[in-house]
């Protein structure tokens, strides 16, 4: 079986934004400060990696306020989870072709 | 690292934080067993202090058992609630995880609808002279909330709530077991459950 790499999206090379994928996947929605949590990476770091998503169109944001602190919640977009069910698909074929 | 083994980790990773951003993974299993406990002591205590055996759903205490019986029940509760903080907590700081985040606040909250719900009937029940319902209420609104935790917590909880579902059902057609399912179900139950958790997940 022939896999091809290049199929693997760039946007996932990186652990944290496999990660921050990974975490939003499952969930509606998560904070800035649950997915700093669940990641163990510091704010600047996540910072980066969400913006990079943003631009993507993988992931989208909601701001808001709660007890006067912005509170901003992240989300899977259609396309985010359509690339990241790809990506985790040629994973597999990879692993599964190279066995 | 090889390419291959490279994306075995991904895959991995993947899992993981997908586990750990959805389950609330820090639930403590002996919690359960010392929550058994206290449940056997206030069904021991109910039944022989405070003459709670109730014989039909119908059924009417007199005033002073009738005040002891709430205060043990509240004392069970927060004794249960405060074995399961604390070592979920000290679990949870083995872990080097926080206990208060995302999934904690989800399986606090669906635990907490059906059971707000279950101990509001209960009073009713209580003050209406319904004693013998309670006991099938309370195991039925407690197996309702553990379903319902399943999905946010170690998906084994459910099979401890359907048999407190059944139990409860149970006692709704022999009123005179009352006593005896429940503490089948929030004891004995609760003992077998804390410890399979235990040496399944925690050593």
């Amino acid at each position: 079986m022939q896999v091809s790499f290049d199929n693997l999206h760039k946007a996932f090379e990186n652990r944290v934004r496999l990660g921050i994928m990974s975490a939003l996947a499952v969930n509606d929605y998560l904070d800035f400060n649950s997915l700093k949590e669940f990641l163990d990476v510091t704010d600047g770091n996540l910072a980066t990696h969400l913006k990079k998503l943003e631009q993507l169109e993988f992931i989208g944001v909601e701001k808001s306020f709660v007890d006067r602190k912005p509170n901003t919640k992240y989300f899977v977009t259609p396309k985010g989870r359509q690339a990241f069910e790809a990506h985790l698909q040629v994973l597999e074929g990879i692993i599964k072709a190279q066995k | 690292m090889s390419p291959q083994s490279d994306h075995l980790q991904d895959l991995a990773e993947i899992r993981a934080m997908m586990e750990r951003s959805s389950k609330f993974l820090s639930l403590s299993g002996l919690s359960g067993v010392l929550a058994g406990c206290y449940a056997l002591g206030a069904a021991w205590v109910s039944a022989n202090v405070f003459e709670f055996n109730p014989t039909s759903m119908a059924y009417t205490l007199n005033a002073e058992h009738e005040q002891g019986l709430v205060l043990t029940a509240l004392a069970t509760l927060v004794l249960a609630v405060l074995s399961a903080i604390l070592l979920s907590w000290r679990k949870a700081q083995k872990k080097d995880e926080k206990i208060w985040n995302a999934t904690t606040r989800r399986v606090v909250t669906n635990v907490s609808i059906p059971l707000f719900a279950g101990a509001v009937l209960s009073f009713s029940l209580l003050q209406n002279d319904l004693v013998g319902l309670i006991a099938p209420i309370t195991l039925l609104f407690y197996g309702i909330s553990l379903y319902t935790a399943g999905s946010y917590t170690y998906h084994d909880i459910k099979y401890l709530g359907l048999i407190q579902i059944v139990l409860g059902l149970l006692a709704c057609w022999f009123v005179q077991w009352g006593v005896l399912l429940w503490a089948i179900g929030f004891g004995l139950m609760h003992i077998v459950y804390g410890a399979t958790m235990h040496f399944k997940y925690e050593r």
